[in-house]
């Protein structure tokens, strides 16, 4: 009888152990490692198939020319690119400092109750939640109220962008900045340090890393997206390089969005291999975010 | 503290100890009430995004209704239907949901079920990445790849050149790490003892996913759904691409079919004058997407404050 | 706050002898012309009344110890003498806290202006994530203290926290590399840089190993002679060895919420509170039978 309840405990044991390894649970795992991958073998699959059909196109005039019907071989996208990085360059202008400004308010400055504070927090995840699109038909508006009749330019784009990304800098701005301890806060407080003083010397520089991520990721948004470029109006293509903020513009989506309805050959392979330039510019600046988060950002 | 001979700004008593009153008034530091003011601004202006949108999208919506009756905007047939748009949308979302749903929750539970720290340190961007990639880059390949040679070729359907199969299939990838990484949030969130209860009761990983974490973060699942399905309704790009521009009410994924998105991009970019009946249209249709999507976010953000009330 | 509580909070602040003279440092039994004085003072964090009628005095140049146990309120109450507890959403103050006789509560008064005079160091070591230098010379460069030279500042403040001859060779390096007691006299030394005229401390040693404890307190003692300390602790050796007279705080649940209110028991030399007590909630404490 002894021995009998002996062996049956250490079937037990035995079973036990590879318990994670019944055939349904290895189903299961399999199935989760699926859902893992799915989406990267998608992404993969992506890259791999526009890199072909742009693969007779990598080369300079691709980076250097205009967009051309007439010599679709050599077409290239210029206009696009400069009209990206302006646009870039804008949006960060107008997104940055207004969103880190209002972050900084939000988290030292504002009334910390709860029901301010809940109002603030659904106003801004609903933001960053609106569809692009919408925020081109705020940008139209706002460059109505401002006299201007075409907002296909430089300043309307970036302000459609910048309106874009604006809730995702506040958002990781605060996120950020709340990671920096109270101590720290106190410590320069009561040394009779002013509010801004202390945000200004020890809060901000402290979360720099983490607002640089997330600011890097929300340019990285801003110039793949088209979509609210398309409401404000602007072209897709140019034939010329932008000049400063009333320029007439395009942007590189934008050239590939307009590509799209031309089925010649050539210009589909062009789109391809601009695809990978814009890849190259995001998925870059996606890299740069990870890696300053990676490097830099400090566990008190 | 004698040797030097700095005293503080405030008054004489330093460290020696005065008995004479010390002033304690109010200086006046114009700098930082300059600055308070100035980054109050900026938090306002921020906030007050939700009432510009409205306010942008106010006049012309009315000035649309002044000459196009309500009814012949909810209707199924006419120049200004938006029904058919609507259910094109909701067409092409379910198929979306239906892709990254399953996938994104399965994601979200290897992340925070099965990864080790490490391996959740990488993979976690590497999902996130999919959310970085370009819509306008999405939706030139599910029209040059999916339907063609997915759909066609392979599968061998017969869709369209455009149709709601191919981009439902590709919003669907586009928003797995919408929904994978707000569920992922709420599996973390649950305590540890539930799952050393469940796994000292003799349960394997796989029964304390599903009956244990899973239920106990459901109302964290809802709200990475609701959300997805908010990302879907609001994508452009994709849809205008690969879904079509021909407006039609469909209920056969095979057909093309645009958008309430797909209308507001063909609209957009096509040549119609400023305040015109079919430009006012699309701040019509707009506004109805800005209601639709505000509706799921206020629901996805109340489901994710009740999860993280729990714990 | 009606009067018969608080006249019997306090027995032992009528009774006291006025002859009393502590040996040791011969003081008076009560601070005369104090730096710093609470009058019914009273707490409250929302609904929540955390602080009931303190009446406390702190005497120049002498160490108050203020112990307790925990949720007592003791350090409520060192939050309130600069104005720290302003930095707590909903925190609300009642009655009055004088510094050389004027209110630092009142409407015209500047909370940077009272915390440049009354410096606090912290429970946790919190050095700011800058050089040992830069540590020192924060408080001086924010308040716009005129400094001839920041060198021999920054020296002599290191010096006043005896830790000069420790890092004088690694003033550049980040104050993260010190030890935690080191990082608790650098927050000394930061402290002392800005030459205030009274030093909070609370629980200063709470995070510290007991040979480190013993150099803060050696420190304390020398500061004694420069500044007035005031100082919570939950050790109640560290007190009868630094402090020169004791407030004893206990908690008092209230009938009907079942908050813990704080409230002052007992207050007098720091010799008679270990040696006679004059109160049993305050002999319970001391003797171990309680908290």
């Amino acid at each position: 009888m002894s021995i009998a309840a002996t062996t049956a405990r250490q079937v037990t044991l035995a079973t036990g152990k590879s318990k994670d390894k019944t055939p349904v649970s290895l189903a299961f795992l399999i199935a989760l490692w699926f859902s893992m991958f799915f989406g990267v073998l998608v992404l993969l699959a992506l890259i791999v198939n526009t890199a072909i059909d742009g693969s007779t196109r990598f080369d300079s005039e691709l980076l250097t020319n205009y967009a051309s019907i007439v010599r679709p071989e050599s077409s290239g996208f210029r206009a696009g690119i400069l009209g990206s990085l302006w646009l870039m360059v804008f949006t960060a202008l107008l997104a940055v400092p207004l969103g880190i400004s209002a972050a900084l308010y939000l988290e030292e400055f504002a009334d910390p109750t709860t029901r301010w504070n809940r109002f603030v927090e659904v106003n801004l995840q609903n933001l960053a939640a609106v569809p692009a699109i919408v925020y081109g038909l705020l940008a139209v508006a706002i460059m109505a109220l401002l006299g201007f009749q075409n907002a296909g330019i430089v300043l309307g784009g970036a302000l459609a962008l910048a309106l874009l990304i604006l809730p995702v800098i506040i958002i990781t701005t605060r996120e950020a900045v709340r990671a920096v301890p109270r101590e720290i806060r106190q410590g320069s407080l009561a040394l009779g340090a002013t509010v801004w003083q202390t945000t200004w010397r020890q809060t901000l520089p402290s979360a720099i890393p983490g607002i640089a991520t997330g600011t890097i990721l929300g340019l990285s948004r801003a110039i793949g997206e088209a979509a609210p470029l398309v409401v404000v109006g602007l072209a897709g293509s140019v034939l010329f390089d932008p000049e400063g903020v009333m320029s007439r513009i395009t942007a590189l989506p934008m050239q590939i969005y307009s590509l799209t309805s031309n089925s010649r050959e050539e210009l589909q392979q062009a789109a391809s291999a601009a695809i990978i330039v814009l890849l190259v510019m995001v998925l870059g600046l996606n890299a740069l975010a990870i890696f300053i988060r990676n490097k830099f950002q400090r566990s008190w | 503290m004698s040797t030097s001979a700095t005293a503080g700004p405030t008054g004489p008593s330093s460290g020696t100890g005065l008995s004479a009153a010390v002033d304690l008034s109010p200086k006046s530091r114009p700098g930082e009430r300059v600055i308070t003011v100035v980054l109050q601004l900026s938090a306002y202006a921020s906030i007050a995004i939700t009432f510009g949108i409205i306010a942008a999208l106010i006049q012309p919506v009315t000035e649309f209704f002044s000459e196009v009756p309500f009814g012949d905007f909810f209707a199924f047939d006419g120049t200004y239907a938006v029904l058919p748009l609507v259910t094109a949308t909701l067409m092409v979302t379910l198929i979306a949901l239906l892709v990254a749903v399953p996938l994104g929750l399965g994601a979200a539970l290897y992340l925070s079920e099965y990864a080790s720290r490490r391996a959740r340190k990488i993979l976690k961007p590497t999902v996130e990445l999919l959310a970085g990639v370009p819509s306008v880059v999405y939706g030139f390949f599910a029209l040059t790849f999916v339907t063609p040679t997915l759909l066609q070729e392979i599968l061998a359907l017969d869709v369209g050149f455009t149709n709601a199969l191919a981009a439902g299939l590709v919003l669907g990838v586009m928003i797995i790490p919408t929904i994978a990484s707000l569920a992922e949030d709420a599996f973390s969130a649950v305590p540890q003892a539930m799952r050393q209860g469940s796994l000292a009761m003799g349960a394997n990983r796989m029964q304390t996913s599903l009956r244990v974490v899973f239920p106990a973060a459901l109302s964290g699942v809802a709200a990475a759904v609701v959300l997805g399905m908010s990302r879907a309704i609001g994508e452009t790009m994709i849809v205008t691409l690969a879904a079509g521009a021909l407006k039609q009410f469909s209920l056969d994924p095979r057909d093309g079919m645009q958008t309430m998105t797909g209308f507001m991009a063909t609209t957009a970019g096509g040549e119609n004058p400023v305040g015109s009946v079919a430009y006012n249209n699309l701040f019509a249709v707009g506004m109805l997407l800005f209601v639709i999507t505000l509706v799921l976010n206020l629901v996805s953000i109340s489901f994710v404050r009740r999860f993280r009330q729990v714990y | 706050m009606a009067s018969a509580t608080s006249a019997d909070t306090f027995p032992n602040m009528s009774s006291l002898g006025e002859a009393h003279v502590d040996n040791e440092r011969r003081l008076p039994a009560k601070p005369v012309n104090p730096v710093m004085e609470t009058r019914d003072l009273n707490v409250f964090y929302g609904d929540f009344h955390a602080v009931h009628d303190v009446n406390l005095s702190y005497g120049r140049h002498e160490i108050t110890a203020m112990i307790g146990p925990s949720g007592c309120g003791k350090s409520t109450v060192l939050r309130c003498l600069n104005r720290m507890n302003d930095l707590v959403p909903g925190a609300r103050v009642d009655g009055e806290v004088l510094y050389h006789g004027q209110d630092i509560y009142e409407k015209r008064v500047d909370p940077i202006a009272v915390r440049t005079q009354i410096g606090m160091v912290f429970q946790k070591p919190n050095p700011f994530p800058k050089s040992i230098y830069d540590n020192i010379a924060y408080g001086p460069r924010v308040t716009g203290m005129k400094v001839d030279n920041m060198d021999d500042l920054v020296e002599e403040a290191l010096n006043g926290a005896a830790l000069w001859d420790e890092v004088k060779d690694k003033l550049k390096q980040s104050a993260y590399g010190l030890s935690g007691g080191q990082q608790q006299r650098l927050c000394i030394a930061r402290t002392i840089a800005t030459k205030p005229d009274v030093i909070l401390m609370d629980e200063p040693c709470s995070a510290l190993d007991p040979i480190a404890t013993a150099r803060v307190e050696d420190l304390m003692l020398t500061l004694r002679n420069e500044y007035t300390i005031i100082v919570v602790t939950h050790n109640m050796q560290q007190a009868a060895r630094v402090s020169d007279r004791t407030a004893f705080f206990t908690a008092r649940p209230d009938e009907t919420t079942g908050n813990r209110t704080g409230l002052l028991v007992e207050y007098d030399l720091t010799s008679t509170i270990f040696s006679a007590p004059g109160d049993k909630r305050t002999e319970d404490y001391i003797s171990g039978r309680f908290g």
